[in-house]
């Protein structure tokens, strides 16, 4: 496969609860390629957030391998994997994660202010243009509680992309947000994944998941189904809403 | 992380919560401001002790009759008669450490002058005297040994005697005052010293010769004190030591039996209050050390807090990259940020409240660059040593735990 992204070979995590075992995921295999728009479904407790923390290095499986764009993290110690999120990953959370009291264009700069090779200036620059890239030009000096939850959510997508990661990772990122505005941030989605984002994207919801490219349905740890699928438009879901109606 | 991003963190940090912030620091801010005001207040008083201390007189030796002991009952030493005219005079015979001495002989009288009259107090003392205690004269002269030996009835006169009797402003220089029965002339007017620490009028005074006041006045035959100057500070001890050998002897007290008079230098008063300053000190010291760890409990407890509150927060940042050293740096800035602002302004507060003090008691305003540099130092380590634990707390909070706490 042409620029593979992620590899995941024999992927396996237990949790130990008291005297038992949870197997969250086992034997998992699979890989994503640069440019892919990956959802990854599932009912509750199926294993996606297991999943998505370890692609996000949050995490270590407990045996197998995962590379990610090149490097096998299990050579990695904590450092290594706090270094490594900061480069090469982005995270868009369920509840958007935003600092209190601090401006759009602050939260988004935030992930640079831990690379120290970034300079002010360009901490500076970068962040205006993730903010332009999610459409929140006007909005910088916006703190979170005078945002909408579209709009907070924009400002985390914002700050998942600044850094420039080799892939996206979203867990549940519509899961607090009405249909419509679900479909706007989807949109958003898709116009990244055309800019060449690689995303992966963690929903429960299949109405959502029609959005993507690719779907990996996870079921007891297991992966039961993994597929190209057509990719429909968000922005043309959204101009076939009914007007004047909540959903 | 270099230090600029995390002090920008944590400073930023610090902001979003303002009004936390300034209570936190609060306890820091009253520690070190009555520190810092207390300390203050200690050494200008010391200050002016010594500087009293040190215008009384010049190398001073005061010797006096012992307590008398009755039973165990420490008595008066007014009545004490041990001191006696041959000692002064052996003194100024034979003690080789001494180089000027005088006796006192006190006495009180209504002085008059005119339709004027005010109670005075008369010291009968050598020429020597004014010497020793550091007394000038405004006019005039200092009577002489031959007035002494004549026992003349001449005096001097401080400056509240000519305020009270030479009331028209004449020239007390050469006018008769009488001092109850006996009429002395004025040969002399000292310059002002003003009041001394224990708020006496020091220039309530009238200067006669010991002899005169010996038969004219109180018909007693001992002396209230003997006051000597040492030939120099370091010889002061020495000075003593001869003046106690000279009067054992003079006393016949046998060996083993104790003195019947005592005998101070000036040197020996001030390590008296350097001593009482060195316990003023450490008490002082106790009580920052108390107040700087209350300040400190009240800096961990918030930073505890605060750890908790943002546990959400500190899950995000390291899911973006912080490293768990970039997380402990920052809460440990945070807190010894807390405490060193509070220090400062703890320093300014008991700086004003220090000079407002002194001000209003008319004291001098002595600022110790000690007490100031130590302040800062102990807040900077209270910050480290108070807010280590919560921060290593939050260092070691799971990344994916922290980001999904409520
Ligand atoms: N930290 C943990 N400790 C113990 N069990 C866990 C932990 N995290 C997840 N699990 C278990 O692993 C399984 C998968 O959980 P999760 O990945 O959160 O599912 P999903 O996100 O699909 O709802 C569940 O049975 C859950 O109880
Ligand atoms: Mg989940």
């Amino acid at each position: 496969m042409a620029n593979e992204i992620i590899r995941i070979e024999n992927l396996r995590r237990v949790f130990h609860v008291g005297d038992e075992d949870v197997h969250a995921l086992k034997d998992i295999s699979f890989s994503i390629a640069q440019g892919e728009f990956v959802s990854i479904m599932g009912t509750s407790g199926s294993g996606k957030s297991t999943m998505l923390n370890i692609l996000g290095c949050l995490d270590t499986p407990t045996s197998g391998e995962y590379i990610i764009d090149g490097i096998n993290v299990k050579t990695l110690n904590n450092n290594a994997l706090s270094t490594l999120r900061n480069r090469k990953i982005g995270f868009v959370f369920q509840s958007y994660n935003l600092l209190a009291r601090t401006t759009a264009l602050e939260n988004v700069e935030l992930p640079l202010l831990y690379n120290h090779e970034v300079s002010a200036k360009e901490r500076r620059e970068r962040a205006l243009a993730a903010l332009e890239a999610v459409g929140l030009s006007e909005r910088l000096m916006h703190t979170p509680n005078q945002l909408s939850g579209g709009q907070q959510q924009r400002v985390a997508i914002a700050r998942a992309i600044v850094n420039d990661p080799v892939i996206l990772l979203a867990d549940e990122a519509t899961g607090n947000l009405d249909t419509r505005t679900s479909y706007e941030i989807m949109s958003l989605f898709q116009d990244l994944h055309q800019k060449g984002k690689t995303i992966a994207f963690v929903t429960h919801e299949p109405d959502i998941a029609v959005f993507t490219s690719r779907t990996i349905k996870l079921r007891d740890g297991h992966i039961i189904e993994d597929k190209q699928i057509e990719t429909q438009s968000a922005a043309d879901a959204l101009a076939n809403m009914p007007v004047n109606e909540e959903s | 992380m270099n230090f600029n991003n995390l002090s920008k963190i944590a400073i930023k940090a610090l902001l979003r919560n303002k009004g936390r912030a300034i209570l936190t620091m609060l306890g820091i801010v009253i520690g070190i401001a009555s520190v810092i005001t207390m300390v203050s207040l200690g050494q200008s008083s010391t200050y002016n002790i010594k500087q009293e201390l040190s215008s009384m007189g010049s190398n001073m030796i005061m010797i006096s009759p012992a307590f008398q002991q009755h039973g165990g009952v420490k008595m008066g030493n007014s009545n004490a008669k041990s001191l006696t005219l041959n000692d002064y005079k052996t003194i100024k015979a034979n003690a080789r450490y001494v180089s000027k001495v005088s006796p006192t002989v006190a006495t009180s009288a209504q002085a008059v002058y005119g339709a004027n009259n005010h109670p005075a107090s008369i010291q009968g003392i050598s020429p020597d005297y004014l010497d020793i205690r550091k007394y000038e004269l405004e006019r005039g002269v200092l009577f002489s040994e031959k007035d002494v030996i004549s026992y003349a009835k001449v005096c001097i006169i401080g400056q509240t005697i000519v305020k009270n009797l030479f009331t028209d402003g004449t020239n007390p220089i050469g006018a008769t005052i009488r001092f109850g029965s006996v009429p002395m002339k004025v040969v002399g007017v000292l310059v002002s010293k003003g009041g001394n620490q224990m708020g006496q009028d020091q220039d309530d005074i009238v200067f006669a010769p010991y002899t005169t006041v010996q038969k004219r006045f109180s018909g007693i035959n001992h002396l209230n004190m003997i006051t000597a100057s040492a030939t120099s500070e370091e010889e002061s001890e020495l000075a003593a030591t001869e003046i106690t050998q000279i009067l054992r002897k003079n006393h016949k007290i046998a060996s083993g039996d104790e003195d019947d008079f005592e005998v101070f230098t000036q040197e020996e008063i001030l390590s008296t209050v350097n001593s009482v300053t060195q316990l003023l000190t450490a008490l002082l010291s106790a009580i920052a050390a108390i107040s700087l760890i209350v300040g400190g409990i009240g800096i961990m407890n918030i930073m505890y807090v605060t750890v908790t509150e943002r546990t959400k927060e500190i899950g995000l940042r390291m899911a973006i990259g912080a490293h768990k050293r970039d997380i402990m740096m920052q809460f440990l800035f945070e807190s010894v940020t807390l405490s060193l602002i509070g220090g400062i302004i703890g320093i300014i507060f008991g700086l004003i409240a220090a000079y407002a003090l002194s001000s209003l008691l008319g004291w001098p305003y002595v600022v110790s660059e000690m007490s100031i540099v130590a302040s800062f130092l102990v807040c900077a380590a209270t910050g480290v040593f108070f807010g280590w634990y919560p921060a290593k707390r939050a260092a070691n909070l799971d990344p994916i735990t922290a980001i999904r706490y409520e």
